[in-house]
This record gives structure tokens, sequence and C-alpha cells, in this order.
């Protein structure tokens, strides 16, 4: 607990530390190396202590009668893990490419108040600490995302973010109102001991979901995720991909597991749902975007929908009184949260390099770049098949998980969700297939093939720091998914303290497999998988190469004869999606496409246009912004009011007031 | 009283195979074909009737079956066959809503009727249940199918399969007595009035359709 | 039991499989140019193909990286584990409870993600085209094949085939979804091994090429590579098809020498069965157009997801 909070103080005091230092020279890696030491010791402190008994204490800060109550348990320890390694591997990253930042005093004072923000999140144990640090973890997100000023498109992400963020916030407030009840206290203990009635408890759910939905990037709240994670310098929008999302996570699971008390049915039908359509329409979404680090957002999107399903089966199985069946979903989830953050992070690493070494960041105009940045493109390239959910890695053992825990559905009690688990399961496997599809397109485009800009042609590898940073979880998405076991056994008393349950210990089964539920009804085996295919390929190579022909000549590719094919002759971001775009987004996105060409003997080049209609911001933003508009425009005329009609108004709602608490009385 | 597991079993394998060759018909969009699986769905649905028959020992559902066999399976297709040749409409393809979209809504609608079916039956024995469900399930596919199709022999067959698939629930439900048996036959006839009807209708307006659907069909999807 | 007995099954199965392949690839293109009156090539064609090619040099297009080098070893390991874990005469080998079904599918579809990536190094059109197809076309088959294992593991209450095996073999009765579920995988078996409807594995014919396209740099002992591994991912379907849906006649650890050889006879038939099928059905349907093949698996998919819906109406509940 001492170790916590000094380090959460230590992260303040970098921050306000930095405001002088801001001139110096050394200042970037001053401050990045001490979020760096800071972050590894939370991260040790919180994977080695999550076993241990809860603590708390009240600081004498925030509200005077309140106090801030602040909360170690085992799941504030999980994601304190989760969040810590995060920034740290952020912070390590940026000690190099933080040197390439324009403004680096728009960045540094901002970066470690995010870390602290985030952290103080996780530990906040009463309403009022969770929201003033979920809030400023907004605006320090914010201002990291504005560090940018300069880009137009800057700006309008800031907008958006900065209106969805309150949003967010005020529907969490009045959720936290709701539970705390008309005379409630709102430390969480006091929450706890507060039972709603069922319409209440409805209410305070669809609070909750918008909420954190909203932070987490839930279609439809996920407008601004998009449009603020990629205007974020490189590291920032890792932090905020990978981690943020599962602040955000936190919060949902604490509000429904821990907050609310007993769940019923039906509160796992939000969480289902909507996270199957985000994981599904996220995915679409990115599949249809060429800008590398969007395409990586609206991932991340997908991602999130993937964990809300996990959360959304813990629900249901544990209303449903099935512990076991909800441990392993609800584990499921939170080790989809930590291989998310892991490859997340390498992924938009790998995203800053090639921008740092580029200058581009629209897949159209890169390529080539897996000769000249080899390092990280083998990072970036293990990072694409875990986020795939590929075996050996990472991805696919959570996802692994999910699927059997979607196996478990036909003994819930209840018809209606007997039927929707199978439905979700289809979800979640196309949303898998159509990550492969999209990070096959987005290595492919990226760092395959021919160099489409001089600039690509150009690139050089990324500097130590930055490398590190990518190798570093790029090895752990590759080790937690050959050692699953060893993370599910770590997550288990954050599991059961929630639902009551526990899956059987990994450590005991012998040859590092993990079983889900018993040996004969599935069983996985990472590492063995692995070396079977090492070993079979390595044998195939030395046999090939040993018995059969080992000769190599270079040749010109084959052009179909049809010599000086240039680079733009290649295939391209979109044309790579052009068969799921037709097959899949004709429906979802109202995608078409108009051909033009001009009759022979017109010089006018043909062209081929794309139009592609997002179905949310149309039919759900739109509608409401040009009616803000609209009202804002006829409001527009009371601000040339002369100063007597103004005085008339004060008065005259004074006496609607009055009048009002006389009938009222 | 319950019935074996194998007779479950065949029963289900049976009615299930009915929603089965119901998909078929969604998903098949040439005319010539989709006669043939129509013929089909009646074969089924004699296989079921007369297995029905076998293990309720009602005999009189035989006579269901031969009707079904008979009829519906062989003399109505190959009329619904000459029709098609002799009108030159086997070269047509329908251009029906999208065949993903129309599967999708008739998975949902199979969702639908088993939760509402099993819900509402709760007390029947195990075979009536799903017998029930699955024929809801034929009906409502084959009112989708009538939904989602313009040419008319095609709405005729989905007609004759929301047919099949009440024929289906009758026989499952308590076996029907012989009377019932008229009214079927009857609407068999009526299924006939009606192709007769629409038979002149496409006659009259068969070039306008049939360009429209050319043109339309011009590009390769839709 | 011997543990020396256990491993010899694991590697003779996974010899066994290798060595089977080729064949399988090879009785295939006689039958089917039999059924077409031609007189075809002889069944261990395959096999010389594979010697000649194996020593011939590979010419490399001047601009492919080390990934385009490393892939064919990569797609071949991943496949040809992949086939190990699947049953072929004989369940609970060593092994198996290594991965399970899902863990199968994952497999061939890291092969699949290293062969698109593959396709798109040397950044030529065509395996730009194969690889857009291929993912394509893998988007909607992964899903269905995902149904396909939920079926099959609701039915049997496991995703291990082992367990699955023995549970069809004991006490598999006639179930409607266990049809639809067969059917759905029997299209997503054609799609994967990219066998007409689908694709043409003979097509030269750039515009309707998915998996010849994204293969066409390859040469000399990396195209042996992964036309092996091709062999042994259609084999690997038909074993699987046959112990989920067939699995007579398969042993477990520890049968005797003459149930060996029963068992072994027992497969080889299922394999000629299922080789003699896909020949008829490639010799009567055509290839559909490339924007067909969507509606095609998407049946495949409603299949899947009908199959498991209705097995809560037969559960009785």
């Amino acid at each position: 607990m001492p170790i916590v909070l000094a380090c959460v103080a230590g992260l303040l005091a970098v921050s306000a530390l930095s405001l002088p230092l801001l001139r110096h020279r050394a200042a970037t890696a001053a401050v990045y190396s001490a979020c760096l030491a800071i972050s590894l010791v939370l991260c040790a402190a919180a994977v080695l202590s999550i076993g241990q008994a809860d603590s708390e204490t009240v600081l004498p800060l925030g509200l005077p009668w309140l106090g801030a109550h602040i909360r170690l348990d085992p799941l504030a320890y999980a994601f304190l893990a989760i969040v810590n390694f995060g920034a740290a591997s952020a912070s390590l990253y940026a000690i190099g490419y933080g040197r390439h930042e324009a403004e680096p005093a728009r960045v540094l004072p901002f970066y470690p108040a995010f870390l602290a923000a985030m952290n103080l999140v996780v530990i906040a144990d009463d309403a009022y600490s969770f929201l003033f640090a979920w809030e400023l973890m907004s605006l320090a997100s914010w201002a990291l995302v504005m560090a940018r000023h300069h880009a137009a498109k800057t700006a309008y992400a800031g907008l958006v973010y900065l209106i969805m963020a309150s949003f967010g916030t005020f529907a969490l407030l009045f959720a936290f109102g709701l539970l705390a009840g008309a005379h409630g206290d709102y430390a969480f203990d006091a929450i706890r001991a507060h039972h709603l009635s069922p319409g209440l408890a409805g209410l305070a759910l669809v609070l909750a979901v918008v909420g954190a939905g909203s932070k987490a990037g839930l279609v439809p709240l996920h407008v601004w995720l998009p449009l603020a994670h990629p205007a974020a310098p490189s590291h920032v929008s890792a932090l905020m991909s990978g981690v943020m999302t599962k602040v955000a996570i936190y919060a949902f699971i604490r509000v429904t597991f821990d907050l609310m008390g007993a769940p019923a049915w039906w509160w796992s039908l939000p969480a289902l749902l909507l996270g199957g359509a985000t994981a599904a329409i996220g995915v679409l979404y990115a599949l249809m975007e060429t800008d590398l680090k969007r395409v990586l957002a609206y991932s991340t999107i997908e991602n999130v929908g993937i964990i809300f399903i996990a959360i959304g089966l813990a629900l249901a199985f544990k209303a449903s009184g099935l512990p076991g069946a909800a441990a392993l979903a609800l584990t499921a989830a939170l080790f989809h949260s930590l291989n998310h953050m892991l490859f997340k992070s390498t992924l938009f690493f790998g995203a800053g390099s090639v921008i740092v070494a580029t200058g581009e960041q629209d897949m159209e105009r890169l390529g080539g770049l897996i000769h000249r940045m080899p390092i990280s493109s083998a990072a970036f390239l293990a990072a694409s098949m875990a986020i795939s959910a590929l075996p050996p890695f990472n991805g696919f053992a959570s996802e692994w998980l999910i699927f059997q825990s979607i196996l478990v559905s036909p003994q819930l009690p209840r018809m209606g969700l007997k039927l929707l688990v199978p439905a979700v399961g289809v979800l979640l496997a196309l949303a898998a297939a159509l990550a492969a599809a999209c990070f096959v397109r987005a290595f492919g485009a990226t760092y395959l093939g021919r160099p489409r800009t001089t600039a690509a042609g150009e690139a050089r590898e990324a500097d130590r720091w930055s490398l590190a940073a990518m190798l570093t979880c790029a090895t752990l998405c590759l080790l937690t998914g050959l050692f699953p076991g060893i993370v599910i056994d770590w997550l288990q008393p954050a599991v059961t303290v929630l639902v009551a349950g526990q899956m059987p210990p990994q450590a005991a089964i012998p040859w590092l497999s993990i079983v889900p539920i018993s040996a004969s009804r599935s069983s996985y085996n990472g590492f063995l998988l692995f070396a079977f295919v090492a070993v079979s390929a390595s044998f195939a190579a030395v046999v090939v190469h040993r018995f059969a022909s080992r000769m190599v000549r270079k040749a010109p590719f084959w052009d179909c004869g049809y010599p000086g094919l240039g680079v733009v002759a290649q295939y391209s971001a979109t044309s790579l999606a052009q068969p799921i775009r037709r097959v899949f987004a004709t429906v979802a996105f109202a995608a078409h496409e108009q051909a033009e060409m001009p009759p022979p003997g017109d010089l006018r080049p043909a062209s081929l246009r794309r139009f592609l209609r997002d179905p949310v911001w149309h039919f759900m933003y739109a509608p409401v912004a040009s009616a803000v508009g609209a009202s804002a425009t006829l409001l527009n005329h009371v601000q040339f009011f002369t100063i007597r009609r103004y005085l008339s108004f004060v008065f005259v709602a004074l006496i609607v007031l009055l009048v009002v608490l006389a009938l009222w009385g | 009283m319950s019935p074996s597991p194998l007779a479950f079993d065949i029963a289900h394998m049976f009615a299930g195979g009915l929603v089965l060759v119901s998909f078929m018909m969604l998903y098949q969009d040439r005319l010539l074909p989709l006669i043939n699986v129509l013929s089909l769905h009646s074969l089924l649905l004699a296989l079921s009737v007369a297995w029905q028959a076998h293990i309720q020992d009602k005999p009189d559902l035989y006579v269901t079956a031969v009707i079904a066999l008979g009829f519906k399976s062989i003399v109505i297709p190959m009329a619904l066959r000459r029709m098609v040749v002799r009108m030159e409409l086997h070269r047509e393809v329908e251009v029906a809503v999208g065949t993903g979209m129309t599967m999708l809504l008739g998975i949902g609608l199979v969702a639908l009727s088993m939760d509402l079916m099993l819900r509402v039956t709760a007390g029947a024995n195990a075979l009536v249940r799903e017998d029930v469900a699955l024929a809801l399930s034929v009906v409502l596919l084959g009112l989708l199918m009538m939904v989602t199709r313009r040419n008319a022999i095609s709405q005729v067959i989905g007609f004759m399969s929301i047919e099949n698939g009440l024929i289906l629930g009758g026989a499952g439900a308590r076996g029907m007595p012989l009377v019932v048996e008229i009214s079927v036959a009857f609407s068999v006839l009526v299924a006939f009035i009606v192709i007769g009807i629409f038979l002149f209708r496409i006659r009259e307006r068969f070039d306008t359709v049939d360009l429209q659907a050319l043109d339309r069909f011009r590009g390769e999807h839709r | 039991m011997g543990i020396t007995s256990a491993l010899a099954a694991q590697f003779g199965q996974m010899l066994l499989v290798l060595a089977l392949a080729p064949a399988l690839t090879g009785l295939t293109r006689k039958m089917k140019a039999r059924l077409q009156r031609r007189i075809g090539p002889p069944i261990f064609q395959p096999y010389r193909d594979l010697r000649r090619l194996f020593n011939k040099d590979v010419v490399l297009a001047d601009n492919s990286s080390w990934l385009f080098r490393v892939a064919p070893y990569l797609i071949f390991a991943a496949t040809w584990v992949a086939a190990a874990l699947v049953p072929t005469f004989q369940t609970g080998l060593l092994f198996s409870w290594a991965g399970d079904l899902i863990a199968i599918v994952a497999l061939l579809g890291a092969a699949r993600f290293v062969q698109a990536v593959a396709a798109l190094d040397t950044g030529t059109s065509f395996g730009g085209i194969g690889a857009s197809r291929e993912i394509m076309i893998a988007a909607l088959a992964e899903p269905a094949m995902i149904m396909v294992v939920f079926t099959v593991a609701l039915v049997a209450g496991s995703t291990q085939l082992s367990t699955i095996a023995a549970f069809m073999a004991d006490t598999g009765g006639l179930r409607v979804s266990l049809a639809m579920a067969l059917v759905a995988l029997i299209i997503v078996a054609l799609a994967e091994n990219a066998r007409i409807p689908v694709d043409n594995p003979s097509t030269h014919l750039e515009v309707t090429m998915v998996h010849e396209a994204m293969v066409l740099e390859y040469s000399g002992r990396h195209l042996a590579m992964i036309e092996l591994a091709a062999s042994l991912k259609l084999l690997l379907y038909i074993s699987i098809i046959a112990c989920i849906f067939f699995p007579f006649g398969l042993i477990t650890d520890g049968a005797g020498l003459s149930a060996h050889a029963i068992s072994l006879a027992a497969y080889l038939l299922k394999v000629t069965a299922a080789s003699l099928l896909l020949a008829t059905l490639e010799t009567v349907i055509a290839k559909m157009r490339v924007f067909r093949v969507p509606n095609l698996l998407g049946v495949a998919l409603m299949l899947g997801l009908l199959g498991t819906l209705l097995l809560f109406v037969s559960g009785g509940m």
C-alpha cells in the first residue's frame, strides 16, 4: 500500500517537476526514465501482491467529510499490473521516440499526470475520488491528444473527444448517484451495502454501460476513439488504446460485479449484444481504413468488444449460479485485457517507428519497410499474429478460453440466453477471422512489397529504446501465449473475489497445458504446439537443405511479360480490402464504387471512386449535431439583446422559480 | 407415452431435415432447381408423416403421407416444371433480396419460433414439442420465401412449403382425422387456382419483368 | 503401458500422414481424370513432382525478404502439426491433448496468415489478388468451421477430437444437427482446400485463381513444401470428417496388431471413398464466380448456427 501511494505521488511529482525542466535538452529522457522506473516498481508490486489481503486507507484529501478512500484488492492489483506494464513499456519506447517530438513541452507535463490518473482510478474506493481520477485521466489524455495542435484534424478530434468524455463522466456520475441512493454515502463500502430495486438497477446498469463503454469505445459510443487515439503521439496512442480502455473495462467490472451486488440474468444482455456488435463492426471499420494508426484504433474497438463479450458471459453465468463457468469467462476477459495491452502497444510502437522513419502514416504511401526496418517489422508481425488470435501467441489463448466458456452456455437456464450466446459466438469467430484479414492487410501494405514513395524507400530502423520496447512486448506476447497457465493462476485471486468461483489450478497440470474445465473436455498446450512447429520447420529446412537442393538464384518477379510495372501496380491497402468491402460493407456501410471511364480519345484519366457511409455517425450523431447547430443558431439572437431585456429575462426566471416553489410547497 | 430415443431421433431428423430443405429453397435462386427442392421438401414431409404414423400407430396418417408423396412430391412439381419450360422461364435467375440477408432473417425466424414454441408447449412431450417448433419454423420460412421473391412460381412454391409445415405440425400434434385431409386436398386445389391466375399474369407481363431483371443484373452483384 | 509405444504411435501417425498425403492428391487427380474419360497421370506422380521440385534451384524475386524464404517451412510445419493432432486410425494419441479442434483450426489459420503475408512480399499483383481473395474466403470459412466445432462439441461435450470420436462411436445417433454440421464441414473443407466450386486447383487463368495466385512466385523446394502442405491439409480435412462422422474402425491405444491392421485398412478405405466423392463432385459441378463464394460459405455458416440452435430443441429441455 505505501509503495503504491508513494509511486502515484511520485508520478504527480514528476509531472510538476517537469515544468521547470521543460527548456532543458535532457528533459525528455529524464521524465520518461523516471516514469519507466516508477511504473516498473508499481507493476512489480502489483504482480507480487495480488494474492494478499485487501488493504484500505482513508487519505485526508478531497471532500472534507468523505476523504479519499483508497483500497487495494486483487482486482485492483490485476489492473494495476496491466496499467503499469503498459505505462512502463510506453515510457521505455518514448525515451527514444520522444526525441522526435517537435514540442515536447506539450507532452512531458501531462504524461506522468495521465499515468498517475489511471492508477488512481484503479485504486479509488469512493465515488468522488473515482470520478475525480477519471476526469483527470480524461483531461490529461485530452491534453496529450492536443499535443500536435497544428494539424487541422487534431482540433476536431480533441473537440469530439472532450464532448464524449464529459458525456461519459456524466453517465458515470449519475450511475454512482443511483447506486449510492438518496441518502447514501459515496464510499464504495456504503454503495455495496445499498441494494437497488430492479428498475433502478437497470437504469444504473445502462448508465454504467454508457459511462464505461464510451471510454472503452463500445459501438455506438466509439466515434471519438478512432479520431483521438491516432492524433496523439504514438506512445500515448499505445497508452490510450492499450491501457486507458482497460481502465474503462475495470470501471465496468467494478460496478457490475462488485458494487451492484448479485446480478440478474438480463444484466448480461447489454454487454453481450453490444460486445458482439462492437467486435464485428470495429474490425470492419478497420478494414475500410488506410491510415495505419486509425486501423489500430479501430482494432482496439474490436478487442474491447471481445472483452465485453467475455464479461457478458461471466455476468450470465454468475447470475445463473454457475460460478465455475463465470470464473472461466471472467478470467478470459481479464486475460484478453492483458494480452490486448501487450500486442496493441507493440503495434502502436511499430506504427510510431514507421511514422518517424518515413513521415507517412497512410498505408497507401508505405510499403517495402521489411527490408529497411527488419527488427521492428518482425515485432509488428508477431503482434499482428497475436491480435489475429493465431497460435502460439497469447491472443489465441484468451480467445480460446472465451470459446470454451461459450461452449458451457447450454447449462444456462434461460432459453433466450441459450439462443443468444451461439449467435454472439458467430460474431466473435467472424471478428477473429476478419482481424486476421485486417492484419494481413496492415502488415502487407506497410512492410511488404515495394516502397510506394521515396520516403518509404529511404526509411531507417528505429532507435535502440524503441526497439527494446517493441521486442519486450512482442516477446511477452509469445511467452504469455506459450505459458498461459501461469497468467491464469495469477489472475485467480481477482476472479475469486468477484464471482466466488475459480478455475482449476493450472500449475498442477502436467506439461504446462491449460485445462479450463476438465481434461477430457478440452485442453490446450501452446508451448508443445510451438515446440512441434518450430522443430518440424527446422527439421524440414535442414533435411531439404542437406539432402536436396540449396541453390538460390535471384531474378525479377513475374510480370506476365509486361515489363516496367511501376510500384503503383502493386496491390494497395484499398484493393486488398476490396473483396471484403464488397461482401460485408455493402450492407454495413452502404459501400459502393463509381468507375468513370472516359471514351477513347478523351485525355482525362479514368477514375474509380469509393463511397462509404459510417452508419453510426450518419444515423446517431449527425442528427444530434445538426439539431445542436440549429438550436445554437436560434439562440444566437439572444446574444444581441439590450441590458434591459437581459434583466427582464432574469427577473422572469426568478418569478417563475418562485411560483414553482409556491405551487410545489 | 414418451417415445424411444431412436424413434425420437428419426422424427427429429426428418423434421429438422425439412427446415434444412426450407433453407435450401431460400438459397436457390433458379427456378428448375427450386422445383426439385420443393419435391424433396414434400418427400421429406411424406417420410416424416409416415414415421409419425408408425410411432403413433395411426394408419390414417399414412394416407396423408401418400397424398404428400403423390401430389406434392411428384404431380405438382411435374406440372410446375412443364409450365416453366413452356413459358421459357427456366433461364430466369431470381433477383431476390440478397441471399445472405434472407438466410440471416431465416435463422432469426427459426430462433424465434423455437424460443416461442418451447416456452408455450412446456408441458407436452418432447416429440410434440420439437415437431411443433420445427413446423412453425417451416411455416415462417415459407412466408419469408413468399415475401422475398418476386416471381410468381417461386411464390407458389413458398406457399406450398408453408402448407407442408402446417401438415408437419398437424401430424406431430395429434394426427389429423381424415376430414382434415379433405381440406388439405382442397387447399391443393386452391394452390392450382393460384397458379392458374399467376400464369395469366405472368404471360401478360412477362416481357417487362424479364427486361428489368436483365438490366439490373448486368452488373455482377445485384 | 509403455511411453515408447505411445511415442511410436504418435510419430508413426505423423509419418503416415506425411507419406499418404501426396498419394491422396494423386488418387484424386487420377479418379477425376478417369471420370472425364482421360487416362490421367499415375497415382504416384505427386511424389515424382515433389522430388523434382526439391532438387531444383529456387528462383527468388529480387525484392523478396526473409519472410518469403521462411514462410514455406512455417506453412508446412503448422499444417503437419495440425494433421498430427487429428486421429487417423487411432484415438488417444500421446500429444492429442496439446490442441483441441479449435486449436487445429487456428493452426491452419496461422498457416494461412503466413501464406497470405508471404504472397504480398514480392509486391506483384498476383500475390495481391490471391491474398485479398483468400482473406475474404477465410473470413467466412473460419466462422463456419467454428460453428461446426460448436455443434459437434455441444453434442459430444468436448472439443477434443479423441473424445468426440469415442462419443460418436458409442452413442452417435441420427441427429439433424450433425447432418447440418457435416454439410457445413464439407463446404468449408472444399473452400479451405481450394477445390471446385470455390477455387480450381488446376487452373492457370489469372482471374480465377486464389490459392495458385498466392504461390505464383514460389519455385523449387519452397514450392514443394507448399504443395506438400496443401496435400496434407486435404488429408487433414478428410481425416477430421472421417473421425467425427464415420468413427468406425478407430482403435484406442494398446490394441493388438490385428486390430491395428484392420483400423488402418478402414482408414485407407475412408480416405479412398472421400477421394472418389471429391473427384465426382469436382467433375459434376462447375467453379463459382468469386463473388458467389460468399453465398456458399454463408450457407455453411448458417447451417452451423442452425445446427447449434436445433440442438436446443433435440435436447428436450
